[in-house]
């Protein structure tokens, strides 16, 4: 799926700092046993900021010599530019991180990628979450990146609004009132009711859309890699739901990530949001004053996830062999594990799931709520999805859709079936 | 002493320094030949490089299918062209893009003559007014277009709080075709009037005072002057700028991206109210997942075409000024 300028600002928190540096420390060691001593510069480049600035320090540590620099684009532009770089053979960092809802159409195209399984990481499969080692894999058979994290699912809430909108508040009693998602429409209905002026009950149609989507296998590709938006009964569902929501007054009308959306999270001006695991650090950088009014339910049907990134090596990079050693210490489990702690990315490594320090990690933004078990039930529940190399362009058409009857430019069914040929526009 | 001494060194040398007079003669007359041409010579290698090979390159690129990605391009002749006859988001594009160039150009020039006319009367602090006019063209474009994007805004814009306090309610201009054209026009506006009115300020005072003199003998008030001395006279400075507003305003682009509320895929709008070309352009090129350089390219000399016919139109139109003295 696809996510726009995620911003992920690191929230350091000395104290797990320290505890964590021990144990990098340790995994360093048993790693550093690859000597070098040249002067080396790799180059990362991210969108958003993932967290890796104290890992980069300790890799430099255990590899005299070698200096690490990161580039940091927004979100569009990072994966346009990766395109052109890879496309005129020049411009390329040593290590580039792909986001899932452009991995299918990047690794249509594996001649320019190293293939990871060459430099030994068939040895570590057992480490990821089996989808998410297999997503990566491109159709001759080469592994093109190493899974950093995973989006998971959760839905956050303001409890404050609901308590004015005369709904529970506790997040088990919030969790038992959407079951399902039409369950969730129908909770909007009687928040609606109630709520404070100028709320609504969800930010954007859009968002709650495609977390039906990320629930859906297949969703927009078969698997044979056809283009099945039209006929498959799940999306038009979800659609309907969608239109269900609006109609009912339930959408704020703004769209995720944008300014106005931005400003919507200061003003109060929606009560929920579909909430992956990295949206956590979202909230928290958007609306800092809203601390303790912020609390996390479980996400209406079977699990989910929205977002979660792969880490890869293009061929043109001159430091194949260190950028590997790279990426495989950033996407270790001790790291993982120290990226979740400090900006929330859910890691994508099973292992993980059952170590204490992150199944009993709670968020003291969110009301201390439980997210490391919220996110990771969600993540175990999730099935994984075929996606396909036009995946982006569907899920811009379907919010441009979802858009245009919030705006009420068109009738549901008109924008329907607007939506419908954009998809068969993009795919051919 | 010395000039004993260069004397008869200097009588066996004259035929060698005539012969090195007529060659210094023949280098200076390649040099009066040559040199203008090398001295604009940086000029047009810059542009071949950076100008002239883009453009034909983008030609030859638009009779491909070449996609930025997958390798394998082929040539396929004008299909790309064929195919965008019947592609009704490009039409939509280029409707958008005239439209907004016309709400945003027409009245530009008429208020920049205005000011110009305004600023040419003995003012008080004419070079505090004169500056400033100016100072919207020192701006950083995407500041602008930020701004105005957050002054536009549907819920949270002050647009709208001022529409509201005057109990006219709120608009949606981003959403809207007419509303968010208006909106672009303003922010173009708002950055290219002052430049403008400079130009016809000075093209103002260029203009001889006789004329004026003798107009005001034969008892032409100061508008019939405006119309009759004034307009006339700043036939080719109106015609520059025309010109140079038609080229600026049929690439639009950086204002109506900016516009959008994620700023990324190009399609301008939810229902491409304000996609320009340019940004239709960008939307087949980077945009999405689509990379068709071939496609795009073929976009791209459309639009380079369709400058190139505005601007003969503009040209024979502006022409007729003269006709109406």
């Amino acid at each position: 799926m696809r996510t726009t300028t995620l911003k992920r600002p690191a929230k350091l928190s000395v104290a797990v700092l320290a505890a964590i540096a021990v144990i990098l420390a340790g995994y360093v060691a048993s790693t550093a046993s690859a000597k070098r001593s040249e002067n080396v510069t790799l180059r990362v480049d991210l969108f958003g900021d993932f967290g890796y600035h104290e890992l980069y320090k300790q890799f430099e540590a255990a590899h005299p010599g070698v200096t690490i620099k990161e580039d940091i684009e927004d979100y569009a532009t990072h994966h346009a530019n990766l395109a052109k770089h890879l496309a005129t053979g020049a411009g390329a960092d040593d290590v580039e991180a792909v986001e899932v809802g452009f991995i299918a159409q990047f690794k249509s195209e594996p001649q320019y990628f190293v293939d990871l399984n060459s430099l030994g990481a068939a040895s570590l499969k057992s480490q990821w979450l089996p989808w998410k080692w297999q997503q990566s894999i491109a159709p001759n058979g080469a592994q093109i990146g190493l899974g950093s994290d995973v989006g998971s699912m959760g839905i956050c809430y303001r409890k404050d609004l609901f308590q004015s909108a005369g709904l529970p508040t506790d997040r088990a009693a919030v969790s038992k009132l959407w079951p399902t998602w039409q369950a969730y429409i129908n909770t909007g209905v009687k928040f609606e009711k109630n709520a404070p002026k100028g709320t609504f009950f969800f930010d954007s149609g859009s968002n709650v859309f495609n977390a039906m989507i990320g629930q859906l296998n297949p969703a927009y590709y078969d698997a044979k890699g056809n283009v099945i938006v039209g006929t498959n009964p799940g999306v038009k569902n979800a659609w309907n739901l969608t239109m269900q929501g609006i109609s009912k007054g339930e959408s704020a009308g703004l769209a995720a990530f944008s300014t106005a959306w931005n400003t919507g999270y200061q003003q109060s001006t929606f009560a929920t949001v579909t909430c992956p695991a990295w949206m956590m650090g979202y909230i928290q950088g958007q609306a800092p004053k809203s601390a303790g009014d912020w609390d996390i339910a479980s996400v209406p049907g079977d699990g989910g996830s929205w977002g979660g990134s792969f880490l890869t090596i293009p061929k043109q990079s001159k430091n194949q062999q260190l950028a590997y050693e790279l990426i495989k210490f950033l996407t270790s489990p001790s790291s993982e594990l120290y990226v979740f702690k400090h900006t929330g990315n859910l890691p994508s490594e099973p292992a993980l799931y059952s170590n204490p320090a992150l199944a009993n990690f709670k968020n003291s933004f969110f009301s201390n709520a439980p997210v490391g078990k919220i996110f990771t039930t969600s993540v175990k529940r999730l099935k994984p999805q075929i996606t396909g190399p036009h995946q982006g362009d569907i899920q811009t058409a379907s919010s441009n859709a979802i858009q245009r009857v919030e705006q009420k430019k068109q009738t549901p069914s008109t924008s329907w079936s607007q939506f419908l040929k954009d998809v068969t526009n993009v795919a051919t | 002493m010395t000039s004993t001494d260069n004397i008869p060194s200097n009588i066996p040398g004259n035929i060698p320094g005539v012969a090195r007079l007529s060659m210094r003669e023949r280098l200076h007359r390649v040099d009066r030949k040559a040199s203008p041409y090398l001295y604009v010579a940086p000029f047009f290698l810059i542009f071949a490089v950076f100008g002239a090979f883009p453009l034909l390159y983008t030609a030859y690129v638009s009779l491909t299918n070449r996609n930025l990605l997958s390798p394998g391009t082929k040539f396929i002749g004008l299909d790309n062209y064929s195919h965008l006859l019947h592609d009704s988001y490009f039409w939509n594009a280029v409707e958008n893009t005239l439209g907004i160039w016309v709400i945003s150009t027409v009245p530009q020039l008429l208020l920049a003559l205005w000011i110009a006319h305004i600023l040419n009367t003995k003012l008080r602090g004419r070079t505090f007014f004169r500056m400033s006019v100016l100072l919207p063209q020192v701006t950083s474009l995407v500041a602008v277009a930020l701004i105005f994007t957050q002054l536009f805004d549907y819920r949270y814009g002050l647009f709208n709080y001022l529409l509201n306090q005057v109990g006219i309610g709120n608009v949606d201009w981003e959403a809207g075709s007419y509303s968010s054209w208006i909106a672009l026009s303003v922010m173009v506006m708002w950055r290219w009037t002052g430049y403008n009115a400079l130009i016809y300020l000075a093209a103002m005072q260029s203009v001889p005072d006789e004329l004026y003199e003798a107009a005001s003998v034969d008892g032409a008030g100061g508008l019939r002057q405006f119309f009759h001395v004034t307009i006339p006279m700043l036939r080719p400075t109106i015609l520059f700028t025309v010109i140079i507003s038609t080229i600026g305003g049929l690439q639009l682009f950086t204002e109506p991206y900016l516009f959008e509320p994620l700023k990324q895929s190009g399609t301008g709008g939810s229902d491409r109210q304000y996609q320009t070309v340019a940004m239709y352009i960008y939307e087949k090129a980077f945009g999405g997942s689509e990379f068709k350089f071939g496609y795009a390219s073929a976009v791209a000399w459309c639009l380079f075409m369709l400058v190139v016919v505005i601007s003969l139109v503009n040209y024979l139109i502006v022409r007729r000024i003269r006709s109406a003295e």
